[in-house]
C-alpha cells in the first residue's frame, strides 16, 4: 500500500513520465501551454481576453470557444488513433510495435474519451450556441451565466482529462471503464480517477447545458414560431437536450459509485462484497446509447437544414421528420442491452432488445428518404457542406446495415468485441457525426465570421477525409469477421492480420491528410477574408432566421425580434420582399443584454482543484475546491447588477453601417 | 416591414423572466428525478446482497425513521405556509415559518448523521456489504440534498431580511418551495421502498 501524505497525497515525483513517447506527449502539451501563455502576455492580450472573451455570457463567443477547445482536443485524439493504427500495423510476430502493451491500453481508452466527450460533445455544443439561438429569433439563450459555467466545466474537464499527459497515468480500462477491470483491485493507480472526474466535472457541465437549450428551445422562441413551425435544426436540438436530461443523470450516478467503490472500499461493482458488475455495464450504457442519439440528431438536423437549403426547395416530409425525432427519442432508451448481448441476460431479453434495434433504424431510414426527396428536382448546389452530405449518406446506410447485422443478438455473439463492431461504430460516429458537423462549420461559417470558407481546400479535405475513412475502416470490417478482436496491441504474424492493417493505417494518413487540408483551409480563408468576405448576412440563400442577421452578428442577434407566420421563415420573408437586409427603421428600442461575469470560469477552477484533488486524495484541497465553488455561487446569488442596456442609437448606427457595407458590395458585384 | 414589428414592453419581459426560470428549475427537478431514479434502481438490485453483513430488518429501527419522516412533513407544511403567508405580504411571517423550515430540516438532516454514525459504529459502514454501500449512497445523497436546501434557504431568508419581497426574492422563495416539497416527495419514496420495504 503506498504511503498516502496530508499534503501532497499520492502525489510524487516518481509519477512523473520516464518512457519516450510519454516524455514526448508531456514535453509537446508544457511547450504548447507556454508559447500561448507567453504570446498571450508578449501582446498584452490579457485584459481584452479576460473582459471579452473568459467571462463573455455571449452565446455565440462561447460557441466559438467551445468550438476552439475541441478542435485542439481533436488533434490530440487523431495523434492517439495515429499511433494505435501504427502499433497495430507493426505490431506482429517478433515485432512488438512502437508503444508497450499499457501504454496502448491508455491510448485506446484516451482517444475513444476525448472524441465523444469532448470532441463530439464539443464540437455539438459549439454548434447549438452558435446557431439555435439565432434560429428561433432570440438574443441569447435562458440562463446565459448558466451557459458561461457549462462552458468552463466543461473546460476543466478537457484540463484534468490532459493532466495525466503531465503527471500519473490514464485510464488503461477502455473508454467506458468496465469493472472489475476500472475498480481499485485491478487499476490501482490513478488512471480511472482521472477518467472518472474528468468525465464527471464535463459531464455535470453538459447537463446543465442540456437544461439550459431545453428551456431555451421551449420558453424563448420568436413570436409565432410555434413547435411545428421550428426549423428542423431546432427540433433535433430540442431531441437532443431531452435526452440529454434524462441520460446525463444516470452518468453522474455511474460515475459517482465507481468512485465510491475505488475511493472508499463500497461494493456497488465489485467481483466481492455483494456487488454487481454487470449493474455498471447496464447503467453506463443506458446513458451511453441515448448519448450516441444525443450527437446524431443535431447533425440529422444540419443535414436537413444543408440539404434544404443547397438544394433551393423545402424540407420534404417535416411532419415525418419531426415524428421520426420524437420516435428516436424514445426507442434511444429502449435498446442499451444491444451492447452487451454476451451478458447471457437470457432469449427473450435479447431477442426484445435485438427487435427494439432493428426497429430504430426505421427513423433513421425515414430522415435518409426524406433527404433524398428534398433533393429530387431540386437545384442543387454541390458546396462543400452538401458533398459531406452526400458522403455521409452513403457511410452512414452502409454502416447502418452493419448495425442491424449486429442488432441480432446470434450474429452478435461473432462479431461481439471485435474490429467489426470498432468499423461499425466508427462509421456512424464519424459519418452521422463529424462530417454533420463539418458540414455544418462550413454551412454557418460565414454567418459566424462574415467570411466564407475557401471552396478548393474544402473538397480536398472532403475527399481526403472520404477516401481515407473507406480506406482506414473498411479493412477493419473483413478483420473482424477474420475473428481480430479490438483493443488488439499484438498478433502473429500467420493470422494474416498485418496487410489489412497496413491498408487501415494508409487510410489513416490519408485521414491525417484532409485534416491538414482542413487547417490549410482555414488558414487560408482567414489571409484571403477580404475576397471571401460576405456582407449580405445570407451568402446561401438560406431560408430560416440566423440568416436575416448581419455577419459576423452583431451583441444583440436581432434589432428588433422577428414574429414568424410561416415554416422557413426567412425564406418566406425574402419572398415578399426580396433579398438583403430590412428597412432600416427610424430608431430602435434600447436593448438590455446580460453583462460578463467571471464566476463560471471560477466555479469551474475550484471544480478542477477539487477533482485533481480527489484524484489525488489531497482532502484539504477537496475540501477547499468544493467549499470555494460554493462560496462563488452564493455571491453570485446576490449580484443584482447583472444586466446592461445597449442604447437605441448604437443599435441604429450599427445597423445602419451594415447597409451601407451592404449596398458597397452589391455595387463591387454589378 | 410588414412581418418584423417591435416586441413588448418591460412587464412582460419580467413575467416571462419568472416562468423561464420556474420552468427552467422543473427541467432540473426533473434530472435530478433521473438521479434519484437511477440510486433507487441500484438499491433494488443491490439490497439482497448483504454479503454476511446485515439485512436492513436487522438494523433499521423504525421508530426513529417515522420520527425523521414526520419532521420532514412537518417542515414541508411550514415551507408552503411560508409561500402563503409571501402571497399575504407578510415578510415576518415568511421569515419565521422559513426559519422553523430550516431548523426542522436541521434536526432531520441531524438525525439521519445519528443514524449513520450509530451504523458505522456498530461495524455496518457503507463497505460492508452491496447492500449498504446502496443504502448509504441512496439516503446520503438526499441528505446532500437537504444540506444543499439548508444553504439555500439560508441564503432565502438574509435576502428577504436584506431587501424585502423583490421580484427575484419571490422567484427564489419559489423555487425554494419546489425544491423543498420535491425533497420531501423523494423521502417518501426512501421511506416506503428502503425503510418499510426492509420489513415485507
Amino acid at each position: 500500500m503506498q504511503e498516502i501524505s496530508p499534503l501532497y497525497g499520492k502525489l510524487s515525483f516518481g509519477l512523473l513520465p520516464h518512457d519516450p513517447i510519454a516524455i514526448g506527449g508531456a514535453a509537446f502539451a508544457v511547450v504548447c501551454a507556454i508559447i500561448i501563455l507567453s504570446f498571450v502576455t508578449y501582446t498584452n492580450l490579457w485584459k481584452p481576453l479576460w473582459r471579452d472573451w473568459l467571462t463573455s455570457v455571449d452565446h455565440k463567443k462561447i460557441g466559438l470557444m467551445y468550438l476552439i477547445v475541441s478542435a485542439i482536443i481533436l488533434f490530440r485524439g487523431i495523434v492517439d488513433a495515429f499511433l494505435m493504427r501504427a502499433q497495430q500495423a507493426l505490431s506482429v510476430g517478433e515485432s512488438y510495435g512502437i508503444i508497450d502493451a499499457n501504454h496502448f491500453q491508455q491510448i485506446f481508452s484516451a482517444h475513444g474519451t476525448l472524441m465523444i466527450f469532448f470532441v463530439a460533445m464539443g464540437f455539438m455544443s459549439a454548434i447549438i450556441n452558435l446557431i439555435l439561438p439565432l434560429q428561433i429569433g432570440a438574443r441569447d439563450v435562458a440562463f446565459p451565466f448558466l451557459n458561461s459555467l457549462s462552458f468552463w466545466l466543461f473546460t476543466a474537464g478537457a484540463i484534468l482529462v490532459h493532466l495525466p499527459l503531465i503527471i500519473g497515468d490514464f485510464s488503461a480500462a477502455g473508454w467506458l471503464a468496465y469493472p472489475p477491470l476500472s475498480g481499485i483491485a485491478y487499476s490501482p493507480t490513478v488512471g480511472v480517477d482521472y477518467w472518472i472526474w474528468s468525465l464527471q466535472i464535463a459531464g455535470i457541465g453538459s447537463l446543465l447545458s442540456g437544461i439550459n437549450f431545453l428551456v431555451t428551445i421551449i420558453k424563448m422562441r420568436a413570436k409565432g414560431m410555434t413547435l411545428f413551425k421550428m426549423p428542423m435544426f431546432t427540433w433535433t436540438v430540442l431531441g437532443s437536450m431531452l435526452l440529454v436530461a434524462f441520460a446525463f443523470p444516470i452518468l453522474t450516478v455511474t460515475l459517482t459509485l465507481l468512485s465510491l467503490d475505488r475511493t472508499f472500499g463500497m461494493h456497488f461493482f465489485t467481483a466481492d462484497g455483494g456487488g454487481n458488475m454487470m449493474m455498471y455495464v447496464n447503467l453506463i450504457w443506458a446513458w451511453g446509447h441515448p448519448e450516441v442519439y444525443i450527437l446524431m440528431l443535431p447533425a440529422f438536423g444540419i443535414f436537413s437544414e444543408v440539404v434544404a437549403v443547397f438544394s433551393a426547395k423545402k424540407l420534404a416530409g417535416y411532419t415525418s421528420m419531426v415524428v421520426s425525432v420524437i420516435a428516436i427519442v424514445f426507442l434511444s432508451f429502449l435498446v442499451w442491452l444491444h451492447h452487451f448481448f454476451t451478458m447471457g441476460a437470457g432469449a427473450a431479453v435479447n431477442a426484445f432488445f435485438g427487435i427494439m434495434t432493428a426497429i430504430i433504424a426505421i427513423p433513421t431510414g425515414v430522415k435518409i428518404f426524406n433527404w433524398i426527396f428534398t433533393m429530387y428536382r431540386g437545384r442543387i448546389r454541390f458546396h462543400t457542406p452538401m458533398l459531406w452530405f452526400m458522403g455521409f449518406v452513403v457511410l452512414f446506410t452502409l454502416g447502418g446495415v452493419a448495425g442491424v447485422v449486429m442488432a441480432e443478438p446470434t450474429a452478435d455473439y461473432q462479431l461481439h468485441n471485435t474490429l467489426f463492431l470498432v468499423a461499425h461504430f466508427h462509421t456512424m460516429i464519424v459519418s452521422g457525426v463529424l462530417f454533420g458537423y463539418f458540414a455544418g462549420l462550413t454551412y454557418w461559417f460565414p454567418k459566424i465570421f462574415g467570411f466564407m470558407l475557401d471552396e478548393r481546400f474544402g473538397r480536398k479535405a472532403f475527399w481526403c477525409w472520404l477516401n481515407g475513412f473507406i480506406l482506414a475502416f473498411g479493412p477493419l470490417y473483413i478483420l473482424g469477421l477474420m475473428g481480430a478482436t479490438r483493443r488488439l496491441d499484438h498478433y502473429s504474424a500467420d493470422m494474416g492480420f498485418q496487410p489489412l492493417f497496413m491498408v487501415s493505417a494508409f487510410g489513416a494518413l490519408l485521414i491525417g491528410l484532409g485534416l491538414y487540408y482542413q487547417v490549410r483551409q482555414i488558414i487560408f480563408s482567414i489571409r484571403h477574408r477580404q475576397s471571401l468576405r460576405d456582407e449580405t448576412g445570407d451568402p446561401w440563400d438560406g431560408r430560416t432566421l440566423e440568416w436575416s442577421t448581419p455577419s459576423p452578428v452583431p451583441h444583440y442577434n436581432f434589432a428588433v425580434l422577428p414574429e414568424v407566420e410561416e415554416r422557413d421563415a426567412f425564406f418566406v420573408q425574402k419572398e415578399r420582399r426580396g433579398r438583403g437586409p430590412l428597412q432600416l427603421e427610424d430608431e430602435y428600442k434600447d436593448i438590455i443584454m446580460p453583462k460578463n461575469t467571471g464566476a463560471g470560469l471560477i466555479i469551474s477552477f475550484f471544480a478542477l482543484c477539487a477533482g485533481f484533488a480527489i484524484v489525488w486524495h489531497i482532502w484539504w484541497l477537496a475540501v477547499v475546491g468544493i467549499f470555494g465553488a460554493i462560496v462563488v455561487i452564493i455571491i453570485r446569488t446576490f449580484e443584482t447588477d447583472t444586466h446592461y442596456t445597449i442604447s437605441g442609437e448604437e443599435v441604429y448606427e450599427t445597423e445602419r453601417l451594415w447597409r451601407v457595407r451592404y449596398d458597397q458590395s452589391k455595387k463591387l458585384v454589378l | 416591414m410588414s412581418t418584423l414589428k417591435i416586441k413588448e414592453h418591460f412587464g412582460h419581459e419580467e413575467r416571462h423572466k419568472d416562468t423561464t426560470t420556474v420552468f427552467g428549475f422543473f427541467v432540473y427537478l426533473m434530472t435530478d428525478l433521473v438521479l434519484f431514479a437511477s440510486l433507487f434502481a441500484v438499491y433494488a438490485v443491490l439490497y439482497q446482497n448483504t454479503a454476511g453483513g446485515p439485512k436492513g430488518s436487522d438494523i433499521f429501527v423504525l421508530p426513529f425513521v417515522l420520527t425523521q419522516t414526520l419532521i420532514l412533513l412537518a417542515s414541508s407544511l411550514t415551507c408552503g405556509l411560508a409561500l402563503l403567508c409571501a402571497k399575504k405580504g407578510s415578510i415576518r411571517g415568511v421569515v419565521s415559518l422559513l426559519s422553523i423550515t430550516l431548523v426542522l430540516g436541521g434536526a432531520f438532516l441531524f438525525m439521519e448523521l445519528y443514524e449513520f454514525g450509530k451504523f458505522i459504529q456498530e461495524g455496518y459502514g457503507p463497505h460492508v456489504s452491496g447492500f449498504l454501500s446502496a443504502y448509504f449512497t441512496l439516503v446520503g445523497t438526499h441528505g446532500v440534498h437537504i444540506f444543499a436546501g439548508l444553504l439555500f434557504g439560508t441564503i432565502l431568508i438574509v435576502s428577504l431580511v436584506h431587501s424585502g419581497f423583490t421580484r427575484g426574492n419571490l422567484r427564489k422563495l419559489a423555487l425554494f418551495t419546489l425544491f423543498w416539497h420535491f425533497l420531501d416527495l423523494v423521502w417518501i419514496f426512501i421511506f416506503s421502498f428502503v425503510y418499510l420495504g426492509a420489513f415485507i
